[in-house]
């Protein structure tokens, strides 16, 4: 059995169980007919998967820990990322509660982007 | 003539090293390193001119999704599509299979007591295909080897165990070993090294934890491979546990396989690993 590891989640069955319409949706925005479906009317692309209004407000606020401590898959994540103009680093920068400035210049190498 | 594994790659999947491919930026000064790592391995791979690669690497939810998510999966295809993975398909030519030694992979894993998820249709992403721009040139239509493609769950615990992986790696030797089309194969294993992208400790990397991990590979694979996940996940990162992949790699050569290449490379989120064995 795992033991929690501080200031890290992990993507178990039950949190998996818990993510299910939310990484249903992300799942299909693999397509890129779903992803500018997505653009055109967020609200009813989330109505159509079923999001809990708890749900839908994460997704509005672009609160990226909030999503995944929902459920959702970092991997299925990256996809709502993409179609809201969020890449990985934006989306750590506020999980780590740093700009994206602050967020670069902790890193090695920042222009292997 | 039986067929032979002729090699076995520890190599990590970043992303990014697949935009940067495409937009032509492995020559500037933030990727160069890590290209000019591979230039020795493509030399290398090109003398000893492989006919197959099993690329053991994990979907990141562009063809299997939770609905039914299988620990080990296999594909028995001829070819297999580039998936679209969230941003887009990739312009690179799809991936020629070998069917055939897929079956004979599924029959011989199966009379091994490993019970694979056999996927006649398969679309590869960046897990698969980063590894393959590292390793191999491919024209505009084709790439100069067939693949085979063996996904394992490395996202949704419970996942396999270190062991396990070992054991599968052994198992596909003796497939190999026992498949009379004299072909010459690498097995991959794909992933790591020390990363983490959730959490407040988002961007976490151990070089020290990640430069034993290759010691070790290279010196005491098989003890390495009893390394627990939670173990591996506090010290290099939770998606660090790719590195179970590298296990079956290992599994699947033999005592005598010497190291060729090694290096590391750690830029922005994620510790860049490259080790090769010759068997």
């Amino acid at each position: 059995m795992l033991r929690p590891i501080p200031e890290t989640s992990i993507f178990d069955l039950r949190l998996s169980q818990r993510g299910r319409r939310l990484n249903k949706l992300c799942a299909a925005l693999c397509s890129p007919k779903e992803r500018e479906a997505f653009k055109r009317d967020e609200e009813a692309f989330m109505s159509r998967f079923h999001l809990t209004e708890t749900e839908k407000e994460l997704i509005r606020r672009r609160d990226f820990q909030g999503l995944i401590d929902a459920g959702t898959n970092i991997y299925f994540l990256l996809k709502i990322g993409s179609v809201t103009g969020n890449g990985l680093y934006k989306m750590g920068a506020q999980m780590r509660g740093e700009s994206y400035e602050q967020f670069l210049a902790s890193r090695n190498i920042k222009d292997a982007v | 003539m039986p067929s032979k594994v002729v090699a076995g790659l520890g190599l990590s999947h970043v992303p990014s090293v697949g935009v940067a491919f495409d937009r032509g930026k492995m020559h500037t000064p933030a990727w160069k390193p890590l290209w000019d790592a591979y230039v020795p391995v493509r030399e290398w791979l090109s003398r000893l001119k492989p006919d197959v690669a099993i690329v053991v690497y994990n979907d990141h939810g562009a063809d299997f999704n939770f609905d039914k998510y299988p620990t080990f999966a296999i594909g028995a295809a001829e070819r297999y599509a580039i998936a679209d993975e969230g941003f887009g398909t990739r312009p690179l030519p799809e991936v020629r299979g070998n069917a055939d030694l897929s079956i004979h992979l599924c029959e011989s894993l199966s009379a091994d007591e490993f019970d694979l998820t056999v996927c006649q249709e398969l679309a590869v992403e960046h897990g698969f295909l980063v590894p393959m721009n590292l390793c191999f040139e491919h024209t505009e239509n084709a790439w100069p080897l067939a693949a085979v493609p063996l996904a394992v769950n490395v996202i949704q615990h419970p996942l396999p165990s270190g062991r396990r992986c070992y054991r599968l790696g052994q198992a596909i030797r003796r497939a190999v070993e026992s498949y009379p089309g004299n072909l010459k194969v690498v097995v991959m294993g794909t992933g790591g090294m020390s990363h983490q992208l959730q959490g407040r400790r988002f961007g976490h990397m151990n070089e020290r934890f990640d430069q034993m991990f290759l010691d070790r590979l290279e010196k005491d694979p098989e003890r390495l491979a009893e390394m627990s996940h939670q173990e591996l996940m506090e010290e290099a990162g939770a998606e660090a546990v790719e590195l179970i992949m590298w296990h079956v790699m290992r599994g699947a050569l033999s005592p005598r396989a010497r190291r060729v290449h090694r290096h590391y490379y750690a830029p922005m989120t994620t510790g860049m690993g490259l080790i090769t064995f010759e068997d």
